[in-house]
């Protein structure tokens, strides 16, 4: 008779598999939207079930994955950074996926999934402008229209997404109500889904929404943690890193990278933006259809995030990621604005690499914690680098 | 006082007016208006930052109570020292709902004087908990229908809901429409062929035509959106009370017309 191992801290068999049948990630997740858009939901999630388990779905969209967005995307061995900060940081490119984010991941897989479906038209919200571009891209390229609700005040800090949502043929609809940025653009983004719902597919960014959306966008962006754990497997002689951080706003490159590897001795590193910090500030609530850790005050009026990173502007965090704080699966953390910007400039003149402000704030972690006891020289360290800088041109011209 | 038993005692179409607590510093006299006008029933609404079930017009009156100041509990203390002789229901979100507990939520409401709970974003799925909540504590949890609601799933929403059924008449969200949405007469008439209880048609419901209209379907309405931006624009409670009374009448003069048919 074989000796049993002794019990892992967590369970390695459930960890990152399917929420339950309501959709929960332990006591987060669900479905609270209103009852309009129970069958639709419903509907998304039957489509998907039946698509993922599909394999002529799998090769459309493995295919597209890679003749159209590119993959697989590189990983990447930072030489002179890892000299400077005493670790081996090895960093998964996102950044060189077509559009310029892991956002395409996502986007193509629901596309798909809306054409399989009979929809004609992509609903999706965006801060930053990443899934607005990437959802028109998708559009354009499956021949759907798309209609972007993107908050003012994104919009006017983005001009450069915005124009080029309006050339790949998207509809951009500001949305003036409340803080006008990404918060209130998914409020809104459910409202029009509402009206339009038979000929209409809500195509969510990030891991968050109703059921089935945040275990169906995971699924969709796990091909960056399980392309990352095959190059990692011959670039370290250890197999699996010590330690995988990315960053987290609704926090899909970071669910999508966890999924990778959740199965290993690695530690799961998600880094927030201090002004958006749901899991260090934020108490359970319900928002934008689900259970999670969410910025809210006293009264439960939902709080308005602050970053110098437009896509990590969102109030709360995927209902898994709150899940893997609370079984100590993965450990949350956040850094500054200033630390973020120092990261862009420091990795874009180390390694001719200039990264987005969201994924920035990844680095800025490591570089921060590097040496420490958080994480100890000689460390390797996997880090999905999600987007590239140039969006972020004008926003880095006002403060440096 | 119970809203269900006050609903069913009425022998007449039931006319639900809605205001935004804290929309204004004389807000309760709205209430005092609507009552005078024939009210059946009030919606009192606790406003939340992200409404999503609301348009622009009870968007705008939420920003404008919380930016007063506004909470569910000053609210709540206002309308507890209130007696207008109707019963109310308070619609709000479900994250203002378990802020602190559905429970101790449930419990206030009842404290204060108010009967029934609406919450659009608790579909019954997720409904178990707060169903006990309101029961516990003698509040009617009123659940919504719409108009994608397959027929089973109808079933049980009347079965489980309390006070009315909030029928949405319309694909969408609060607002004013042109004409009433001609999902409303399918919803209200299968909704009817479920349940005793009382249907009530919302969303969209605009005009005293609107409301003669789904009068014939069901057994009242909720009137919202048409009232705020009257508000809003700074109409007094007697100018509200006054066009809230033509609705009445319409719908008094019509349900008078189908006892003599």
């Amino acid at each position: 008779m074989t000796e049993l191992s002794p019990l892992p801290r967590f369970e390695v068999a459930t960890a990152m598999s399917e929420p339950s049948e309501a959709g929960r990630f332990g006591e987060y997740g669900g479905r609270f939207v209103p009852e309009s858009l129970i069958p639709a939901c419903a509907a998304v999630e039957a489509a998907f079930r039946s698509a993922w388990a599909d394999p002529e779905f799998r090769r459309n969209l493995d295919r597209l994955l890679a003749v159209h967005a590119g993959r697989p995307t590189a990983l990447t061995p930072s030489w002179r950074l890892s000299a400077e900060l005493g670790i081996n940081l090895l960093l998964k490119r996102e950044d060189l996926a077509h559009t310029g984010s892991h956002k395409i991941n996502n986007v193509l897989g629901q596309a798909l999934l809306a054409r399989r479906m009979g929809k004609t038209k992509l609903l999706a919200e965006t801060g930053a402008g990443q899934h607005g571009v990437a959802t028109a891209t998708a559009a354009a390229l499956l021949g759907l229209e798309a209609t972007i609700f993107m908050g003012s005040r994104d919009i006017e800090r983005q001009s450069l997404n915005v124009f080029r949502m309006k050339m790949l043929g998207a509809e951009v609809v500001p949305v003036d109500s409340g803080s006008r940025t990404l918060k209130d653009a998914c409020t809104e983004a459910l409202r029009n889904w509402v009206a339009q719902v038979d000929d209409a597919y809500y195509c969510v960014g990030s891991v968050m929404g109703p059921h089935p959306y945040p275990w169906m966008v995971r699924e969709f962006q796990r091909v960056i943690g399980d392309e990352a754990r095959r190059q990692v497997a011959t670039e370290l002689t250890t197999g699996v890193p010590d330690y995988v951080v990315a960053c987290v706003g609704g926090g899909s490159n970071a669910a999508g990278t966890f999924a990778g590897f959740v199965d290993t001795s690695a530690q799961l590193i998600g880094v927030e933006a201090e002004g958006g910090a749901a899991v260090a500030f934020g108490r359970v609530g319900v928002m934008h259809g689900f259970r999670s850790l969410v910025l809210q005050d006293d009264e439960g009026q939902i709080g308005e995030a602050h970053s110098i990173a437009a896509g990590l502007d969102y109030p709360g965090i995927g209902p898994e990621h709150a899940h893997l704080n609370d079984s100590g699966r993965a450990r949350y953390v956040y850094v500054n604005d200033d630390e973020v910007v120092a990261a862009v400039v420091r990795l874009a003149r180390t390694e001719g690499i200039f990264a987005a402000l969201e994924s920035s704030h990844a680095l800025a972690w490591i570089i921060r914690a590097a040496g420490t006891g958080e994480l100890p020289q000689g460390a390797n360290v996997l880090m999905t680098l999600s987007g590239r800088g140039d969006k972020d041109i004008s926003a880095l011209m006002e403060v440096l | 006082m119970n809203l269900e038993k006050s609903l069913r005692a009425a022998n007449r179409k039931l006319l639900i007016p809605y205001v935004t607590g804290g929309v204004t510093a004389n807000w309760t006299d709205y209430l005092t208006a609507y009552a005078q006008a024939g009210a059946d029933a009030i919606e009192i609404g606790l406003p939340f930052s992200d409404p999503m079930i609301d348009g622009s017009t009870v968007q705008r009156a939420s920003d404008v109570a919380l930016e007063r100041g506004t909470t569910v509990a000053k609210i709540l203390a206002e309308v507890s020292t209130l007696d207008i002789g109707v019963p109310l229901a308070a619609m709000t979100y479900y994250n203002l709902v378990q802020r602190t507990s559905p429970d101790a939520f449930c419990r206030a409401l009842a404290e204060a004087g108010v009967g029934g709970l609406i919450v659009p974003d608790v579909p019954l799925e997720e409904a178990a908990e707060l169903e006990a909540a309101a029961k516990d504590n003698g509040v009617d949890l009123v659940l919504l229908a719409a108009p994608s609601t397959p027929p089973a799933r109808l079933a049980e929403i009347a079965a489980r809901s309390r006070g009315f059924i909030y029928a949405v008449s319309v694909m969408g969200i609060t607002g004013e429409r042109a004409a009433l949405a001609d999902t409303a007469g399918r919803l209200a008439a299968d909704l009817k062929a479920a349940t005793d209880r009382p249907v009530v048609l919302g969303i969209g419901i605009s005009t005293a035509e609107h409301a003669v209209e789904a009068s014939r379907h069901a057994d009242g309405v909720v009137i919202g959106s048409s009232l705020m931006r009257r508000v809003l624009d700074g109409a007094t409670p007697d100018e509200v009370r006054d066009w809230l009374a033509t609705v009445r009448t319409a719908l008094d003069q019509e349900f008078a017309h189908s006892l003599l048919a």
